[in-house]
């Protein structure tokens, strides 16, 4: 079996005459925690829907090792259902009833929401609902997360602690993370690699590796040196610091 | 705030309103202003009320009248609300009979009266279809323009997690849709209720509609209020009983929101 867990191939996606990937070939091994940041409309949400299945490519190939979960910008919770319903869709594929009773008990409780499980989703705050999100998409036995910029939707200190709700649900269930973000901070303190992808059709121009474990904290300087970086590649800022050692661009 | 949050005597303000009304109603009767054989007084009222009540009367023209409603009504809902979710998964047929729906959503029910008498004759079947006639299409149009406003997030959310045909169905579209067909199921009730009050005065020999007509016939004013009472009261019992549905924790989200 491959090291990867995800890997494009040569992939093109071309929407009629809008071309967004040109022979773009990725590979994320298995446990990674990668990060895509770039310009608005890059193709980093298309980046996501290839390897979640729900786009083909125009040519390549995506290959996708294990089960893959996504949570999305907009708020996808069912509303109809309660906290504890709209977990347990993660769990439809467990057999045993008492294992799926069981695994959404750890869930709520890991999400700190055991109080709230028969509520509905209207009736919890922001950040609430982002944690349900994860935690449908975390429960069960599925091992690639996908994040089509998950918290974009909450307030700064809202995000802060989301990261770090994040971080320590991946310590407990770690899996195979691609977070897309427009928030270079977020990726600076998330994420074990950064992806800043050009302008279309989009190319990977550059690739940095924090190197710090999980939580960091978002003034460590290895984070505001990698938003620097970034910032920069993006044509955003001027001087360039260089704190950490950076991977050469395939 | 809903309203058992809210203190008694606000809770009591409509028996208030409903007191008041009564009595202006007493005191502009009390002053003869109008004779009693066009403006009936409360006292009247209550008799003739009293002498329906005791003769079985009413109770007959109700359980009629209620029989036309919910026959028609159910009908309606069982026809339209399938309808209407199939328009509003398919584009091209929404396209095609949408603006044929429209028209006859546009015409008053009551237009249909004389094809009614024709077709069906007097009693039960004219007073069903009117009222069939009266709902379905509002339901059909309420039920594809609710089935249009589903975010399309839910149908990807389901695609994730392997929804099937059935499923996708059951616990996707009706319960994204369930608080606006609600609605339009509390507003076409009400338009039933009209509708059938309407249809028995023509087509009818009982239910509460003919007992109206028959009042007015025999200048019984005072039973012809008291029809007008019992329309309004069950209006509002059936009204209410559809505010319940509103209350199903399920279709909260619908209204708090």
């Amino acid at each position: 079996m491959s090291d990867k867990a995800l890997e494009t191939e040569d992939v093109s996606v071309v929407f009629d005459s809008l071309e967004v990937f040109r022979n773009l070939s990725l590979g994320i091994p298995r446990g990674e925690f990668v990060a895509v940041v770039g310009p608005s409309g890059c193709g980093k949400t298309t980046l996501l829907n290839l390897f979640s299945g729900y786009l083909k490519p125009s040519a390549g190939r995506v290959v996708c090792s294990g089960r893959v979960r996504m949570v999305y910008q907009t708020d996808s919770l069912f509303p109809w259902q309660t906290v504890a319903q709209n977990i347990a869709l993660g769990l439809r594929n467990v057999e045993d009833k008492n294992e799926r009773a069981k695994q959404l008990d750890q869930m709520l409780r890991l999400i700190k929401l055991d109080d709230f499980a028969s509520h509905y989703p209207h009736q919890l705050s922001g950040g609430m609902r982002q944690r349900v999100e994860l935690a449908r998409a975390l429960v069960g036995d599925s091992d690639i997360l996908l994040l089509d910029e998950p918290f974009s939707s909450l307030d700064y200190l809202a995000r802060l602690r989301m990261r770090r709700e994040l971080a320590r649900m991946l310590d407990e269930l770690p899996r195979t993370v691609v977070l897309v973000t427009h928030d270079i901070e977020e990726a600076a303190q998330l994420a074990d690699r950064i992806l800043v992808l050009s302008d279309r059709p989009a190319r990977i121009c550059r690739e940095l590796r924090p190197g710090l474990e999980r939580p960091r904290e978002p003034t460590h300087p290895a984070v505001v040196e990698a938003v620097h970086c970034v910032l920069m590649e993006l044509g955003l800022e001027e001087s360039k610091p260089q704190l950490f050692a950076e991977s050469p661009v395939a | 705030m809903t309203e058992k949050h809210l203190p008694i005597a606000v809770r009591l303000l409509p028996l208030f309103v409903l007191l008041i009304g009564l009595a202006i109603w007493f005191s502009l009767s009390r002053l003869n202003l109008f004779p009693e054989s066009v403006f009936p007084s409360p006292v009247a009222v209550a008799k003739g009320l009293g002498t329906e009540v005791r003769t079985g009367r009413l109770f007959d023209d109700l359980i009629a009248s209620l029989f036309r409603v919910t026959t028609g009504f159910l009908i309606a809902v069982g026809l339209g609300l399938p309808t209407g979710l199939w328009l509003g998964h398919h584009f091209r047929s929404r396209l095609a009979l949408l603006p044929v729906i429209n028209f006859f959503r546009s015409l008053s029910p009551l237009a249909w009266i004389p094809f009614a008498i024709l077709w069906f004759g007097i009693g039960d079947l004219p007073a069903i279809f009117l009222i069939f006639m009266a709902c379905f299409f509002p339901i059909v149009i309420a039920t594809v323009g609710a089935v249009a406003a589903i975010p399309s997030i839910y149908f990807r959310i389901a695609r994730d997690y392997s929804f099937n045909g059935a499923e996708l169905l059951m616990k996707v579209t009706l319960p994204a849709i369930a608080p606006q067909v609600i609605t339009s199921l509390r507003v076409t009730a009400g338009l039933a209720w009209l509708v059938v009050v309407a249809a028995e005065m023509i087509a009818g020999r009982d239910g509460l509609g003919f007992a109206i007509w028959d009042a007015r016939n025999g200048l019984r004013m005072d039973l012809l209020v008291a029809g007008m009472i019992v329309i309004g009261v069950i209006g509002v019992v059936i009204d209410r009983i559809l505010v319940r549905l509103m209350r199903i924790s399920s279709v909260r989200w619908g209204y708090e929101r």
